[in-house]
């Protein structure tokens, strides 16, 4: 009798679970394309390149991206700024900006690597390609437009979601712990790409106040 | 010649034909869904509204395929085995009563494929004969492993062909008691459990039956090679067991085999166990035309629940192990089904002629 009752109740553990599938209680898979999952916002998705506020591209060509990438896939080269028409505020602009996102592991050092916040990286992660040369995005498909939107790589698709391409990863530099002094006032993180629009690192008592007290 | 006769005579074996295409159209679509949701999943939803097309858009996708017949083969078995499949696969569902019998004109119309009168020997002639399909794809395959997975099939349908005939003879026996003499006709079977006993419980054979039924129940899960008794196609163990060199239009048959053979047998328990076709009609009451459907929607109601029945133990139990499955036939099932033909046979006897010292 003893394995009935055992047989019985794996039966209920289906059978329940199936009720509540029907009624909606309890669902795993959702219809992806029709409907996202929430991402989180420090979701690595793919890369933009910022401008500022006047529409000067942020990034100056140092090459510090390039150099952090674990994967090798950035190929930078800077040129001089005509002085009379410049491109970036620096001395030089990024003529050749390229990402392999084959290569890319969405690691996010580039964008920790940044002196200038120029790339940050968006919640897009659709990016499947039918070649390899469209996997290589060029300064085209990376640079923010003047008005502030985002070149999408599939702009003709009816379930393409523009907005994911306006939420940043909302990126913390690691170089600058927050609360310390010498940050204070300092614009630190922001949610969204393109010009700086973000609350500036509060002072030491301020996020000490916010914060929640410690352990021990 | 009565040519009207003939023509009565075809169109029914075309009902129940496309009928069972059908339900087994469904059946693949429902075995899916109910899966999914015993599993917290979606499930298809493409194919049509609620992906009610999904085994549609399978059959015509293995249609279009190739079949890729290995060099080892021994030909003529390995193309007629599919063939063996399908065949008593249908065969045993043209037994069946679908429906009540109505009259057109003068002439007495069954919703029935055939109505033999040795229709359950039938029926157990072809299930054997299904296993044939299995042995001999696994043998003529050439391979290792259908010809393991076809050896599986002979042990384990040899051991749960007789539970089921056992647990079919206490039916029988049974059925002999409700009307006059003994039969071997399903639509007689049904008929016969039309009624009720004091005007509430149907007079089905589940009630007073209901060992038997446990015990038929288990055996056509085996019969069928079903989870958990699916051995003979067990994926982890035998890649897919007796249709592993079968591809395209050929193990599409297979496929459509199993999903027929799940239907046929999951009405012959209907009809053995639960009443068939019998239910409320409300004659009189509402359209003559509705009265008219409403057996065969009882029909198919009763199917399904057992259909039903068979999903629910596949997305639950684990399959047994080879020597479990074996004990579990013989040392279980077959002395249970024979201590309950002597209980029923006795408790036959004495509601016939009294007891043996009164």
């Amino acid at each position: 009798m003893g394995m009935i009752t055992e047989l019985l109740k794996g039966l209920k553990v289906t059978g329940v679970t199936m009720l509540r599938t029907i009624t909606g209680k309890e669902m795993v898979t959702t219809e992806y394309p029709k409907e996202m999952r929430h991402k989180p916002q420090r979701f690595h998705g793919r890369h933009v390149l910022n401008r500022y506020p006047d529409g000067m591209e942020k990034c100056i060509g140092c090459e510090l991206c390039a150099g952090a990438c674990p994967a090798d896939c950035i190929y930078v080269r800077g040129m001089d700024n005509d002085p009379a028409e410049p491109i970036s505020p620096g001395e030089r602009f990024g003529y050749v900006y390229e990402i392999n996102m084959l290569r890319c592991i969405f690691c996010g050092l580039c964008v920790e690597a940044c002196p200038t916040e120029a790339i940050t990286m968006t919640h897009l992660f659709e990016m499947s390609t039918t070649n390899r040369e469209d996997a290589i995005y060029t300064r085209d498909e990376l640079l923010m437009r003047p008005d502030g939107s985002v070149p999408h790589m599939f702009p003709e698709d009816e379930l393409a979601d523009h907005d994911e391409l306006l939420t940043a990863d909302g990126w913390v530099r690691a170089t600058a712990p927050s609360g310390l002094a010498a940050y204070e006032g300092v614009q630190m993180w922001q949610g969204t790409p393109g010009p700086a629009s973000w609350d500036p690192e509060p002072s030491q008592d301020v996020r000490d106040a916010r914060s929640e007290p410690e352990d021990g | 010649m009565d040519w009207a006769q003939v023509g009565i005579v075809v169109l029914r074996v075309v009902l129940a034909f496309v009928l069972l295409l059908v339900a087994t159209i469904i059946n693949v679509w429902a075995e899916r869904k109910v899966l999914a949701d015993m599993q917290s999943r979606i499930g298809p939803q493409r194919a049509g509204p609620w992906g009610i097309l999904q085994t549609v858009a399978d059959g015509l996708k293995l249609f279009f395929k190739e079949s890729v017949t290995p060099r080892k083969v021994e030909l003529g078995m390995y193309l007629l085995a599919p063939f063996l499949a399908v065949v008593p696969a249908f065969l045993i569902f043209m037994m069946v009563p679908f429906g009540a019998p109505f009259m057109i004109g003068d002439r007495e119309f069954a919703l029935q494929g055939a109505d033999l009168n040795i229709g359950l020997l039938f029926i157990l002639a072809m299930s054997s004969l299904a296993v044939y399909s299995v042995v001999l794809a696994g043998w003529s395959s050439g391979s290792k492993y259908p010809l393991i997975g076809g050896v599986r099939a002979t042990a384990q349908a040899i051991s749960y062909e007789a539970a089921m005939g056992l647990a079919m003879v206490a039916v029988v026996m049974f059925t002999a008691t409700q009307g006059e003499g003994g039969t071997l006709s399903l639509a007689e079977i049904v008929t016969r459990q039309g009624g009720t006993w004091g005007g509430i419980i149907p007079r089905w054979n589940v009630f007073p039956q209901v060992i038997a039924f446990v015990i038929f129940m288990v055996a056509i899960v085996a019969e069928t090679n079903r989870a958990p008794f699916d051995l003979v196609e067990a994926e982890q163990e035998l890649v897919g067991g007796f249709h592993t060199e079968y591809s395209g239009m050929r193990f599409a048959m297979f496929f459509l085999a199993e999903y027929v053979n799940i239907f046929s047998m999951s009405a012959i328990a209907a009809t053995l166990f639960l009443g068939g076709w019998n239910g409320p009609t409300w004659e009189g009451t509402i359209p003559a035309f509705v009265s008219a459907i409403l057996p065969t929607v009882w029909f198919l109601l009763k199917t399904y629940f057992i259909v039903f029945i068979f999903f629910w133990l596949r997305s639950t139990f684990p399959r047994l192990r080879y020597d479990q499955l074996m004990s579990l036939g013989w040392k279980r099932l077959i002395p249970a089904a024979l201590t309950w033909i002597v209980v029923s046979s006795v408790a036959i006897g004495v509601r016939q002629f009294g007891l043996p010292w009164s």
